[in-house]
């Protein structure tokens, strides 16, 4: 095998790998959303986040703005403290913003909805999101259902 | 009785010397490989014997793995009505599991056996006691280039198993199946993440994958009883344990990898 010939080859094939990699990183994962992560914190305080989990989206009109960075639970208040990093760019959250967590799909993967107030100040770091919905849980929703059918069958 | 006690404790301590030497072995290599970046033509020579003659199994079985991939997925995610999500299953599959180690298997297989057969060889017919009477020490003449270029071939024969594999996928799914284009690869990107999946699975794996590997193939033919059934014993022995500790090493490595 000369030498020359033997040299291309494997150069080809360290290329060959290479773009290979380049192909997996830039065309099967999520490169472009990782790089620039860098945002502004905003927490929110619910009774309970459900299935909520670090990394999950935050999204407002349907379009992810950021996502969830840290979980936490106030030992006084009993309440789940979720801090949320937000894009840089998007920085006119309404200082009324309500944060709201929702379920994605059926094989719930849960997400945080914010939907903007009328406010003309807008929520910078370290702000606090007042108003929030908790996560539904479904034994309540039965258990509050078959409250209300009993009731209105003793009642009515 | 006493006897068959007498043989196990013998085995025993032999596979302990073993280990032994293997590690030895090991350090030896690794203090050996800093000499070759100046005479790094013997590590592209090496790399063109197990690289670059490797990627025909590789890129073939890749495809073919990528192909079952995409229409078992299928038939399952369809009783979901989850169809759409083909892409990520194939895509997840390949990079965190069944691209490192389907392609270190192959390599061991492959690569592996003929790293081992050919230093055996070389010890049988006395080539390495040879260079070692001319001074030239065989650990950093001929150990050391393929072991370095084992190392280096692995993690690129894992991505392009990977990549082609994910290919495959694409053309069974979106081509033969239905699966619409755009979802598949925008479910992919979304859901699988650079540095978890690609990173931890492509990358990390492989390169270890492809320590273990080049080590067991080269240690086996360096301490092979340097006769024909010898050197037959030792392709077997690399083969078989290589592809043990990859298995093995592949369970620790998700295990830390990808816990909750």
């Amino acid at each position: 095998m000369s030498t020359k010939g033997l040299e291309i080859g494997v150069g080809i094939f360290v290329a060959l790998g290479l773009a290979a990699l380049l192909m997996l990183a830039m065309k099967v994962s999520n490169l472009a959303e990782s790089t620039g992560e860098h945002g502004y914190e905003i927490k929110a305080r619910f009774d309970n986040i459900g299935g909520l989990k670090v990394r999950s989206p935050v999204t407002m009109a349907g379009v992810r703005i950021g996502r969830v960075s840290a979980i936490a639970f106030d030992g006084e208040t009993y309440e789940a403290v979720v801090s949320m990093s937000i894009r840089p760019e998007y920085d006119r959250l309404p200082l009324d913003t309500s944060a709201s967590i929702f379920t994605a799909g059926l094989l719930g993967e849960q997400y945080i909805g914010l939907e903007a107030g009328g406010e003309d100040r807008y929520l910078g770091d370290q702000d606090e999101i007042k108003l929030t919905q908790s996560a539904v849980v479904l034994e309540q929703v039965i258990g509050q259902f078959l409250y209300n059918r009993a009731s209105e069958g003793g009642g009515g | 009785m006493i006897g068959v006690l007498r043989k196990l404790g013998r085995w025993g301590l032999r596979s302990f010397e073993r280990l032994g030497r293997g590690h030895i072995f090991f350090l030896h290599v690794l203090t050996g490989t800093p000499a070759l970046l100046p005479r790094y033509r013997l590590v592209v020579a090496q790399m063109w014997a197990i690289g670059v003659l490797s990627l025909l199994i590789i890129i073939v079985s890749g495809t073919f793995v990528g192909m079952v991939l995409g229409l078992q997925g299928y038939n399952t995610l369809v009783d979901f009505g989850a169809e759409e999500s083909l892409g990520v299953v194939v895509a997840k599959s390949l990079t965190r599991e069944l691209g490192p180690v389907i392609a270190a298997l192959l390599f061991a297989g492959r690569a592996g056996s003929a790293l081992t057969a050919e230093i055996g060889l070389m010890k049988a017919t006395e080539q390495l006691d040879g260079m070692e009477m001319m001074a030239v020490d065989p650990l950093r003449r001929v150990v050391a280039p393929r072991f370095l270029a084992g190392m280096l071939s692995m993690p690129l024969l894992a991505a392009i198993f990977t990549a082609v594999g994910v290919v495959g996928g694409y053309f069974v799914g979106v081509g033969l199946l239905g699966v619409d284009d755009g979802a598949f690869w925008s479910q992919m990107q979304a859901k699988v993440e650079l540095r978890d999946d690609i990173i931890n699975g492509v990358l990390i794996k492989s390169l270890v994958f492809g320590v273990v590997v080049t080590w067991i193939a080269v240690f086996e033919g360096y301490d092979a009883v340097p006769t024909s059934e010898g050197v037959s014993a030792a392709t077997t022995r690399t083969v078989v344990n290589s592809s043990l500790a990859v298995l093995a090493l592949d369970f620790v490595l998700t295990a830390l990898m990808f816990n909750q």
